[in-house]
């Protein structure tokens, strides 16, 4: 049976001798183990993420059945379904904030799995912006912007900050420059951490219902800064509900149920003749109101 | 500060039901207790004659004028502002406190010969040996923290361990044991480095538990963006967690502080002379003990409050990212 504890597995056992935390010492003992690096060229392989029978269990519960896809350099891919579909489980096993049990993903070339050792360099490349903002309190917003590629890439203060000014200008808030996440309206934290994660010139941006803890009115300008962000050719996969920014910028639209992507394809087709009766329905109810 | 309601509340101590029941419960406060002896009884002389012929009658004009100045004190400081009602307490309490000491008959002149070297040997080693355990303890405590969340059965276990086994064993017990343990497996150890010894792995056990709770209360979304942007652990938790840690976890460490200060006295048990041993040794000889443990108390207090006012500072210090 397939467990989430696939570190067991290691030791043919499933039972350690030590008391109820056979996790714990496992993580400690199964860090020393060699990773290996599974790093495909980059230049010739056209795919940013790519996702082969990818599998994923909560528990008993799987969460992931099988997912096949990959997204190409400068392609824009929306991704939706009702809640609970794994839409949200699937761009988190793209930067391995999630584990998947099997199956293999590839993320510019470097294959994730459990030993890997160069998990960071694959978050590098991978931009992600989430529900929540998740911005750094006790930071600026400008120190915010500037943090991961000052201490991550070793760029210098002085440049660091004016990267950090251009994409702060990008989403158009540099005037919020000086003040702290919490001063700032929901849109404008979230485009801040839009700009937080453009900062580290990723190949790709993860986003993760960056519009459901948003007020109608800020969803917009949100929104607005994610299509211009399209319209310069950024290779993004978007889980949203937002339909009318999937019919207009979206170059695929997955449609996802019960862990299984149902339906796929050009945002056209999809809004005007789905196939399956699953997304019919869904885009009836999404599209009624 | 409590969440401030924008409705002013009537002032309680301007409502005439409440002054009058204070006033009520002065005066039959003082009605059982016999101050015709006092200088206070003194000062009614004009009034109730010779305060001990004055009788019954003596005895309520006392605490009648108490009660009544007791009330005409609270309903004046009810129209003050915040600041200046919160100085005058303190001030009538200050003043009260030196005069419930001062009838002690404490010998002052004996207090000013020795408060020099009170303050020179006993309440600079006081210091010192706190202040080096407190380094250590933090250190020791940061270390068991992470420990203690992470997921190293190792680690885990030698803190879990720790930190049960150092708080489990009473302080003076364990001073003891380091001093007179350790030389029986061949450390012969000094009686201040053993005491600092003692006093670290102790309130290092504490401040694990509080930089546990600390850590553990900074939400998942920040490790998860910090993690997303490829900061590793070690940059996550000194540039991300922490940081946002340190402001929960100062009021609790503020009490560790001040609880430690105080804890140091039992080093005194070794020998070492810090302000607790002094006092007790120089007030010794002339049966003069009170008035050198009330001007240690005094000492402790004072550094206490130090503590307070540091502990104040960063406080507002990182309020700053909170203000709207």
């Amino acid at each position: 049976m397939n467990s989430t504890n696939t570190d067991i597995k290691i030791f043919g056992s499933g039972r350690l001798p030590f008391a109820n935390a056979p996790r714990k010492l496992v993580g400690a003992l199964s860090n020393r183990d060699e990773n290996e690096v599974n790093s495909v060229n980059d230049a010739l392989s056209e795919a940013i993420v790519e996702a082969r029978n990818v599998s994923k269990w909560y528990g008993g519960f799987q969460a992931l059945k099988e997912i096949n896809l990959t997204v190409r350099r400068g392609e824009r891919v929306v991704i939706c379904g009702p809640s609970g579909s794994g839409k949200s489980t699937l761009i988190r096993c793209f930067n391995r904030l999630e584990a998947h049990q099997s199956g293999d993903i590839a993320v510019t070339g470097i294959r994730l799995h459990n030993k890997m050792r160069n998990v960071a360099e694959v978050r590098k490349n991978v931009g992600m912006v989430c529900q929540h903002f998740n911005l750094f309190p006790h930071m600026t917003v400008l120190m915010n912007c500037m943090a991961a590629p000052m201490w991550i890439k070793g760029v210098p203060e002085a440049k660091a900050r004016k990267l950090a000014l251009k994409f702060l200008e990008r989403v158009r808030i540099p005037e919020q420059a000086n003040k702290y996440p919490i001063q700032l309206s929901g849109g404008q934290q979230q485009r801040v951490a839009i700009a937080r994660s453009l900062c580290m010139e990723p190949a790709v941006m993860l986003f993760d219902e960056p519009t459901s803890a948003l007020d109608p009115e800020m969803v917009a300008e949100v929104l607005e800064t994610m299509t211009s962000l399209a319209r310069e050719g950024m290779t993004m996969v978007c889980v949203t509900h937002e339909m009318g920014f999937a019919r207009s910028v979206a170059d695929r639209v997955i449609f996802m149920d019960a862990g299984q992507i149902v339906e796929e394809g050009a945002p056209g087709d999809f809004f005007t003749h789905p196939q399956h009766e699953r997304t019919k329905l869904f885009s009836s109810q999404i599209l009624s109101h | 500060m409590l969440y401030p309601d924008t409705v002013e509340s009537e002032v309680l101590v301007h409502k005439p039901a409440f002054v009058l029941l204070t006033f009520a419960i002065m005066l039959l406060a003082f009605m059982m207790i016999d101050l015709t002896g006092t200088n206070f009884a003194e000062l009614m002389r004009p009034i109730i004659g010779d305060p001990h012929q004055s009788g019954l009658y003596g005895r309520f004009a006392i605490a009648f004028a108490i009660a009544l100045l007791f009330s005409i004190n609270i309903v004046l400081i009810g129209w003050a502002p915040l600041a200046f009602q919160i100085g005058i307490v303190w001030l009538e309490l200050l003043i009260f406190f030196l005069l419930f000491f001062k009838s002690f008959n404490l010998s002052l002149p004996f207090i000013w010969e020795n408060l020099p070297y009170l303050i020179t040997q006993g309440t600079l080693t006081t210091i010192y040996v706190s202040a080096i355990s407190l380094i250590f303890a933090s250190l020791i405590a940061i270390v068991a923290a992470i420990a203690k969340l992470s997921n190293n059965g190792f680690a885990y276990g030698i803190a879990s361990f720790y930190t049960s086994f150092f708080r489990g064993l009473p302080l003076l017990m364990q001073i003891y044991l380091i001093y007179l343990g350790l030389p029986q497996i061949g450390f012969v150890i000094d009686a201040v480095p053993s005491g600092i010894l003692a006093l670290s792995v102790c309130y290092g056990a504490y401040m694990a538990e509080i930089f546990r709770s600390g850590i553990a209360s900074i939400d998942r979304g920040q490790w998860e963006a910090s993690r997303s942007m490829g900061f590793g652990f070690g940059l996550t938790m000194r540039r991300i967690i922490l940081p946002q840690a340190v402001p929960v976890i100062i009021p609790p460490m503020g009490n560790m502080f001040i609880a430690m200060l105080k804890d140091s006295s039992l080093v005194s048990v070794l020998g070492v002379w810090e302000l607790t041993f002094l006092a007790r040794t120089i007030g010794q000889p002339t049966f003069n003990h009170i008035e050198m443990l009330i001007s240690a108390a005094m000492i402790y207090w004072v550094l206490s409050m130090c503590l307070e006012l540091i502990q104040s500072r960063i406080e507002r210090h990182f309020a700053r990212s909170k203000i709207r």
